[in-house]
This record gives C-alpha cells, structure tokens and sequence, in this order.
C-alpha cells in the first residue's frame, strides 16, 4: 500500500491540506471570542483548544457553561460530541497504518477535516500526508487563533453589546448544517430541539442538552430494531 | 466540578476517543447500531444546543435578540455563506437589534 508520491500530488496534497487549515484555523477567533463571552478566562479557553482540540465538542462545554450549566453537563456533552471521533479513527487506521508513539500522536489529530482530507486518498502514503498535513495545520493555526480570539474578547467589555452570545447559536447551526442532508437527521434535530427545549423549565441548564441526546440513543436503538434506514 | 477540571477531564477525555478508534480492532464498534447511533449523536446534541442557546434565560424561555441572530445565521447558510461569516453574521445581527431596542 506504502507507494511514492510524484512532485505535483504531493505539493496538490499539501496545498489542500494547508488551505482547510487555514479556512478552518481562522475561525478559532470565534471559538476564542464565545468562550471568553461564556465566562473562561483565556488561559482555560487556550488549553481547550490545544488539549481538546474538537471543535464542535469545545463549542458545546463552553455553550453550556454559558447557559449557566454546570461544568459537568459541559464535560459530558463535549465528551458525547467526541464519540464521531472514535468512529473516524476506526475508518483511519487500516489507512494510516502507524502504531506506537506515532499513533498515540496521530490521535490527537484525528478531527473531521483531517478525516476527510485523508480518507479518499489511493494509498497509505498519500493518506498519511493528507492526514499529516491537514491536522497539524488546523492544530497549528486553531490553536493561534483561539489565543488572538480570547485576548479580543477580553478587552472588549460586555460580550452581549457585540451579540457574542447570539454567535454561540450561529456556530452551532453551522456545525449541524451540513448534517441536514437526511429525512431521518432533519427528524431526529426538530425532535432534540423539542425535547430540549421541553426540558428547561425542568432541569438544571446544561441537562436539557444531554436528555436530547437521548433522542439520537431511541432513534438508533428503534432503527436498528425495525431496519428503518433513511 | 470546576471549570479547569471540565476543561483537563473533557479534553483527556476526548483525546482518548480519538486514540481508542485509532486502537481497537474495528469489528467491535463497526456495527450498523452503532454507526447509526453515532451519526445521529452530533445531530440531535447539536440541534438541542442551538435551541436552548436561542431561548433559554436560565430556567425560561425567552425571545429575544439572539433570535434574530439565529434567523441571520439560517440565511447566510442558505445562501452557502462560509462558517466564520455565519458566526460573526449572527452576532452582528444581534448587536444591532440590541443597539437598536
């Protein structure tokens, strides 16, 4: 599977890999920004960033935490977040082959765009570089931007004058967006939002999010009963 | 719990995800149940953090200017607007209604 690279797929490689990170570094200015709008100082805002290193689960134990939930509903429902992780590392490893420290360091790095960038390449060395090259640029450029991002939002006074808790939202439905792509995701997403929202006056902020993820339990449950697919 | 422990844990905790999936023979999770379950995960946790982040106030529900942040944010995304412009189109959105309220 190992094969050598000609010049022009290695440099196209790299430049794709370069160019998701960039496009996906940059907006750690905005995860930077909410999570200092949402009450972490900047220092707990960075080490998110470089030991989590998850988007969409950073997002959600920040969002929590803003909604006034506890910092334990956060970790849960970053950590349920982190599950789709797991399932992209099963698709990567036959592809990338490493063990050992390589692969306790590859971990790390195992995000969606590093999946996507690496996952429809021919071989195992085009897909190592892809993977390489996508994940340690998002890391490098994430982790730069999540800095310039808190050190904004901490000077800038009240987060809310500049509609930063509204942003909170606008990220999360640009993270589910491309999700929509089923009858059956569009069900499952009105059904959480209900739920959820069923469940504030109820509970404790930051639980309303984790009862609706029961919901993605039921439905895959009852689906795999019935083989209801799509 | 406090919010450094949530931050060292969750994150601890997401890396080992990733590194489990990187690890384990892919035959024990490879399940269709599974696989559903996982897909479904993010959609559903998603979908219920853009809900209560909208309308909640504590334990009420309310409407107010982050709503129309939302409705700008659903916009931009019809309109195939790329993610940073969504985050900060809605928040934009919202800064004016309230400067305007």
């Amino acid at each position: 599977m190992t094969g050598t690279l000609d010049p022009a797929e290695r440099s196209g490689i790299v430049r794709d890999g370069v160019g998701v990170g960039i496009a996906t570094g940059v907006y750690g200015t905005s995860f930077g920004a909410v999570s200092v709008a949402a009450g972490l100082d900047a220092w707990q805002t960075c080490a998110l960033s470089l030991l989590m290193f998850t988007g969409a689960s950073q997002f959600a134990l920040v969002g929590v935490l803003a909604s006034g939930g506890a910092p334990l509903s956060g970790a849960l429902t970053a950590l349920l977040l982190g599950t789709r992780n797991t399932l992209y590392g099963l698709r990567l490893a036959p592809l990338l082959g490493w063990t050992g420290w390589r692969r306790a360091a590859a971990a790390h790095l195992v995000i969606d765009e590093s999946t996507a960038m690496s996952v429809t390449r021919r071989d195992r060395t085009a897909a190592r570089l892809g993977f390489g090259v996508t994940g340690g640029s998002v890391f490098v450029l994430w982790n730069l931007a999540t800095l310039v991002g808190a050190v904004a939002g901490s000077v800038i006074g009240d987060p809310r004058d500049y509609g930063l808790d509204a942003a909170v939202g606008g990220a999360f439905l640009a993270l589910l967006w491309p999700r929509l792509d089923t009858t059956r995701n569009r069900v499952v997403a009105v059904a959480a939002a209900a739920v959820a929202l069923g469940a504030v006056p109820l509970t404790a902020a930051g639980v309303p999010v984790l009862v609706a993820g029961g919901v993605a339990l039921l439905v895959g449950a009852l689906g795999a009963r019935t083989q209801v697919e799509r | 719990m406090s919010v450094w422990a949530a931050v060292v844990l969750a994150g601890l905790g997401c890396y080992l995800l990733k590194l489990a999936g990187l690890s384990v023979p892919a035959r024990v999770l490879d399940r269709p149940a599974v696989a559903r379950v996982a897909d479904l995960i993010p959609v559903a946790l998603l979908s219920a953090l853009v809900a209560v982040q909208v309308t909640a106030d504590g334990q009420a529900l309310v409407a107010d200017a982050r709503l129309l942040g939302l409705g700008a944010a659903v916009v931009l995304l019809l309109l195939r607007a790329p993610f940073l412009v969504v985050v900060f189109g809605s928040a934009l959105v919202a800064a004016l209604a309230r400067l305007l309220a």
